[in-house]
């Protein structure tokens, strides 16, 4: 399977199953789609007015020497390559160390903090048993990660600190290494917390949707005032002092809103470098929730960013989540199948102890695996989840990005299809497009070796 | 080659052999949340 697209000026081609990207001229192009079924004579009888024949016979050459090589029209090699079943240890937790928040999201999947039930805290005991699980149940994997998620986890600092601690003085007599993230709104960011934020903290997530108009559209206190005048100097404050630790700042784009690049260069003027935006995740029914007729409206804004990016790239002050990638160094064929490993190797812990396959199942009792506090672990939701792997998905099946995706998120899956061997189709049109782009960079950033 | 410019082998084969150790970061954790792009995830065997 190939895939060919243009991206401004540069015309690609992947081939899907050696994962081989190839810039071509547009003879190639023009070659590529009947190749396999017409002979070199009647291609070149074909585009005789077009280009000239000896040119159009030196480029089939090509085509043939990269089949021949596995570069092009590879077959599926990995049909027999099962990971139904397979064994699996758990390596990743998001703790829910607060169901409660100190703003109000309209679009906030958790029901504004408390995931549709009581307005909780999750307690020290709760959460060292959630480290002493990750420990037991992480077999020889030696890099663990822990996502202090909300709510807002800084209602719930101490507590975080606590499991911190634990979770460092566990690290060597178990030859782990701990990863902690924090996902955090900002607004109660301070001198104190951001000074341990950026000492013991691996990644932080900021939360903020962009412009002041956008950020404050959807995110509010619980006054109804906006959250950007608050938040802004405290994420700056944190970042300027952050050197070279990892963080995000992560927006959320609506209906109300799509021209979504102009807030990823918003954040970038902010002088914040690391930047993700997402689309809504929400009921259909909602007037801020994405359409289909809104795609060629997101496709010019991902083009307008992945431009932006390649201006610029020389500064080195802009990185934007969905353009990353290493082509030459990117995951292995089994985590280009399965995933985010939810409910396998990524579980949520709420407050309570109860155990769901990921944050966005959290509440929903059909998916309700266990309880930390009652020792209760029940493995068989995961079953269904380890078979939701890309070839188990039908759509998939014919989709040339599925090795670039994973197979899409099983919570939008689920959410959009009641199913989560059903991909969220507009999800997946958005992520080609975004992969798309971001081959495209790579691709210009080839063409001109001299950038650095 | 004067039509073609490869600029990326076959990656995805050769990763099969040493695959699935599962040391990489969890794709979701890192920054998104509610989206799947694992390409752009480090392999943590090189």
């Amino acid at each position: 399977m190939i895939h060919k697209y243009q991206h401004g000026n540069i015309m690609l081609v992947l081939d899907v199953y050696s994962g081989a990207v190839h810039i071509v001229d547009s003879i190639v192009y023009d070659i590529i789609d009947s190749y396999k079924e017409l002979s070199s004579e009647e291609i070149i009888f074909k585009l005789k007015d077009k280009y000239n024949k000896n040119e159009i016979a030196e480029a089939i050459k090509e085509i043939e020497i990269l089949e021949k090589e596995g570069l092009l029209f590879t077959k599926d090699y990995y049909e027999d390559y099962t990971l139904d079943n397979r064994d699996t240890v758990i390596k990743a937790l998001c703790i829910h160390i607060a169901h409660d928040c100190n703003i109000r999201c309209k679009y906030c999947f958790a029901s504004q903090g408390d995931f549709q039930g009581a307005r909780t805290l999750m307690s020290e005991e709760v959460g060292i048993k959630a480290i002493d699980f990750l420990l037991e149940n992480s077999g020889n994997r030696k890099n663990l990660e822990i996502d202090f998620f909300g709510g807002e986890p800084l209602l719930n600092f101490e507590v975080v600190k606590k499991i911190v601690e634990y979770g460092r003085s566990k690290e060597k007599q178990n030859n782990k290494k701990f990863r902690f993230t924090l996902t955090t709104n900002g607004v109660m960011l301070n001198e104190q917390n951001i000074q341990y934020i950026n000492k013991y903290i691996d990644n932080v997530v900021l939360s903020i949707d962009g412009r002041k108009k956008v950020n404050d559209n959807m995110r509010y206190t619980q006054n109804g005032d906006g959250t950007y005048d608050i938040i802004v100097p405290k994420i700056k404050k944190l970042i300027e002092s952050r050197q070279e630790k990892n963080y995000y700042v992560r927006g959320t784009f609506t209906r109300d809103y799509l021209d979504f690049s102009q807030d990823v260069l918003h954040l970038a003027d902010l002088g914040f470098k690391n930047t993700s935006i997402e689309p809504v995740v929400t009921d259909p029914q909602n007037l801020y929730s994405i359409r289909e007729e809104d795609l060629p409206v997101i496709f010019d804004q991902y083009d307008i960013l992945a431009e932006e990016y390649m201006s610029r790239y020389n500064e080195n002050r802009f990185n934007f989540f969905h353009f990353q990638v290493d082509l030459n160094q990117g995951p292995c064929f089994a985590k280009r199948i399965s995933g985010c490993g939810a409910g396998l190797e990524y579980l949520a812990i709420t407050p309570e102890g109860d155990i769901f396959p990921c944050h966005q199942f959290v509440g929903q009792k059909e998916f309700l695996m266990g309880n930390l506090a009652e020792s209760r672990f029940d493995k068989s939701i995961g079953i269904s989840f380890s078979k939701a792997h890309v070839y188990n998905k039908s759509l998939c099946q014919q989709c040339w990005a599925k090795f670039y995706c994973s197979g899409g998120c099983h919570a939008n899956a689920y959410h959009s299809n009641g199913d989560i061997s059903q991909p969220y189709e507009l999800g997946c049109k958005m992520e080609k497009k975004r992969i798309e782009c971001s081959l495209g960079i790579q691709a210009k950033l080839f063409n001109g070796k001299d950038v650095k | 080659m004067n039509h073609i410019t490869t600029i990326s082998k076959a990656t995805l084969l050769e990763s099969v052999g040493k695959g699935g150790c599962g040391e990489c970061q969890t794709s979701c954790q890192s920054a998104c949340k509610t989206s799947c792009t694992v390409a752009n995830q480090e392999c943590e065997n090189k």
